[in-house]
């Protein structure tokens, strides 16, 4: 049976929670880099794109430019062209449907979508991602109200638990010796690239890892 | 910063994320990717969230150093390897970061 709109939810309840904590900590940071909370909640409802928006505000914090702060988010967003390869031909109708469609992609969605079959599932895709949603926003609105009270989200570790989240979904995704070498070559590639190339390259360049998948088993 | 740069970036980074994330699926239309792609799909899930996980426990801007993340991560992923539930895993590199900042 074709999964609902409400299997997407419910997938992605888990992942809802985990970025509700991270949109917190992004919340606090928008007060500690002075950004009026109001577009700060806006930034969450427009742009959703976590990792994004806190290497943006990463820049600001540090004295950047604003256009340093967007080159930023936009490299850290490069990982979602090949991501949108992947997931284009599952997104039927005129580009302006197809484009709408491309924007529900986030990253657990290659996992939490995927058919099985090659392809994604656009109900698990459409579910998923409106819980995340929801989380994001929501995380968003407590950090950015309740910053001052919460204080340091690293005191209490919270900085652990999207990395432990990614870590749970790979693990899972490690079942073959192929899956096991893509995946410890692409750690390596962003691992070599850290020191030398602008943060989200790293990622982007790991993901040529998995053209290794070209080659016929 | 001023209301007007964080409106500025507000809605540049939106246009920026917008863009991207159209790119893929307006560039290719409805055509199918050849089927030797299937590969590639299924194994861009384990490249990227390494590479996601690498620079976020072991990389402080562009320079790579170990910190109490690293350690909660790597308790939390023995639990996990040997069967934890995700919420688990989650809680303890939680639980395991805020004691270690807490101790040191």
């Amino acid at each position: 049976m074709r999964p609902t709109f409400r299997d997407g939810l419910r997938a992605g309840l888990p992942v809802a929670l985990a970025g509700s904590v991270l949109a917190m900590s992004f919340g606090v940071l928008a007060g500690d880099v002075g950004m009026p909370g109001w577009t700060a909640i806006l930034m969450s409802v427009i742009v959703f794109a976590g990792s994004a928006q806190i290497a943006a505000l990463g820049i600001i914090g540090a004295g950047g430019t604003l256009g340093a702060a967007l080159g930023a988010a936009a490299l850290m967003n490069s990982r979602f062209l090949p991501m949108g390869v992947a997931f284009a031909p599952s997104l039927p109708g005129g580009p302006l449907k197809r484009a709408a469609q491309g924007q529900t992609v986030v990253d657990v969605s290659l996992v939490i979508a995927e058919d099985g079959k090659g392809g994604f599932d656009r109900n698990l895709l459409f579910g998923s991602t409106a819980a995340q949603y929801v989380g994001w926003v929501t995380g968003t609105i407590v950090g950015v109200l309740a910053g001052p009270v919460l204080g340091d989200p690293k005191a209490l570790g919270l900085d652990a638990i999207f990395p432990a989240f990614f870590l749970a979904l790979l693990i899972g995704e490690l079942k073959t010796a192929r899956a096991r070498g893509v995946a410890l070559a692409g750690g390596l590639i962003a691992l070599v690239l850290i020191p030398v190339a602008p943060a989200g390259v790293p990622v982007l360049a790991a993901s040529a890892a998995a053209f290794y998948g070209l080659i016929r088993p | 910063m001023s209301t007007s740069a964080a409106i500025v970036l507000v809605l540049g980074a939106s246009v920026i994320t917008a863009v991207i994330k159209a790119a893929g699926p307006v560039a290719l239309g409805g055509r199918d990717l050849p089927e030797r792609f299937n590969g590639y799909i299924a194994l861009l899930a384990p490249a990227l969230f390494t590479a996601l996980i690498v620079t976020q426990v072991l990389a402080d801007g562009d320079e790579l150093g170990v910190g109490a993340d690293t350690a909660g991560l790597a308790v939390a992923g023995v639990a996990l390897w040997r069967g934890a539930s995700m919420v688990a895993g989650v809680l303890i590199a939680a639980v395991t970061t805020a004691l270690l900042r807490l101790v040191f």
